[in-house]
C-alpha cells in the first residue's frame, strides 16, 4: 500500500529529448547500389546533415525558413526532420553522395565493389 | 482542407456477441478500413498547407517535395483558392525497398480569409515549399479612422 503511493507521488521524470519528426522516405536498389529519396520539404542545402557511424546513417534536416508570424491554420511542423537507417555492412561508406533538390534529397548509398554482382568469363 | 462539413460516420458498437468469434472481430476491423480509407485512390495525396494572414497580405505555403514548378496549379474563384498538382513517379528499375512517398495528383480548396487583389497574386516553389503571396483587396485591410475629439 506504502508502495503505491510512494510511487504515485514522485514527481513524473521525463526523458528531454529534442523532437523532430520522421521524413518519409523511398529506397530502391539498382546496380551500383542503393538509393534513397527523402521528402524534407523547406529544407535547403545548407540545412542538410548526415553522419555515418556505427554502421548506422542518420540523415537531419534543419528547415531553414520558418515563418515568424503566427499562422491562421497550420498544418506543417517547424521540428527538424530526423530519420537513422541501418546500413548494408555491404555499402562502401567512403563513396556515400547525397543532393537535395526541391526538399526531396537523395542519398547514394554504392555498394563495395567486392559485393557487387559480376560476370565471371569462363577461360 | 475541404470544404465538406465534417460528419462523422457513426457506426453503432457491434453488439458482443458479434464479435465472440475472432473471424468477426477481423471483419469489422476491415469494415471500418472500408469505410474510411485514410490513404489510397480515394483520398489521394494531400500536401501540409499553412495559411498565414496579416494586415496587408495572405500568405499559403504548401510542402510538397521533389516536384517542378510547371506541375502546379493555383486558381482563385471569388475567395476560394484551390491548389492542385500531380507529382509523377519515376520509372525506376531495381528493386524497392520501401515506398512510403506519395505520387499522384491533389488538389485542396479552401476560402481564403480576406478578399485579395487576383491580380496580384504571386507563387514561388523553392526548396519544396509552394509559397502563395496574395496582397489583400484595399477594402480589406483595415483602416484606422481617428475622430477629432473636441
Amino acid at each position: 500500500m506504502s508502495e503505491i503511493v510512494k510511487r504515485e507521488t514522485a514527481p513524473v521524470k521525463r526523458a528531454e529529448r529534442v523532437e523532430t519528426v520522421s521524413p518519409v522516405v523511398d529506397i530502391h536498389q539498382n546496380a551500383d547500389g542503393y538509393v534513397l529519396e527523402v521528402e524534407m520539404p523547406g529544407v535547403s542545402k545548407s540545412g542538410v546533415e548526415i553522419t555515418f557511424e556505427d554502421g548506422k546513417l542518420t540523415l537531419t534536416g534543419h528547415r531553414t525558413d520558418i515563418p515568424t508570424e503566427d499562422a491562421v491554420y497550420r498544418e506543417s511542423s517547424d521540428a527538424d526532420y530526423r530519420r537513422v537507417f541501418d546500413l548494408d555492412p555491404t555499402v562502401d561508406s567512403s563513396r556515400i553522395e547525397a543532393s537535395i533538390d526541391q526538399g526531396l534529397l537523395t542519398v547514394k548509398l554504392p555498394k563495395a565493389e567486392a559485393a557487387r554482382p559480376r560476370r565471371i568469363p569462363v577461360a | 482542407m475541404r470544404l465538406v462539413s465534417y460528419k462523422p460516420q457513426l457506426t453503432p458498437w457491434s453488439s458482443f456477441d458479434r464479435l465472440a468469434s475472432l473471424r468477426d472481430l477481423f471483419d469489422s476491423a476491415f469494415q471500418l478500413a472500408n469505410q474510411a480509407p485514410l490513404f489510397g485512390p480515394d483520398r489521394g495525396w494531400m500536401p501540409a498547407l499553412d495559411i498565414y494572414e496579416d494586415d496587408d497580405r495572405i500568405t499559403v505555403r504548401l510542402e510538397a517535395a521533389g516536384m517542378k514548378k510547371e506541375d502546379f496549379d493555383i486558381s482563385l474563384h471569388d475567395d476560394n483558392l484551390t491548389i492542385s498538382g500531380e507529382r509523377k513517379a519515376e520509372n525506376r528499375d531495381g528493386e524497392s525497398f520501401r515506398s512510403e512517398r506519395f505520387f499522384g495528383k491533389f488538389s485542396r480548396t479552401f476560402t481564403l480569409p480576406a478578399q485579395v487583389k487576383a491580380d496580384k497574386v504571386k507563387a514561388t516553389y523553392k526548396d519544396g515549399v509552394l509559397t502563395i503571396d496574395l496582397p489583400k483587396a484595399d477594402e480589406a485591410k483595415p483602416h484606422k479612422i481617428t475622430v477629432d475629439v473636441k
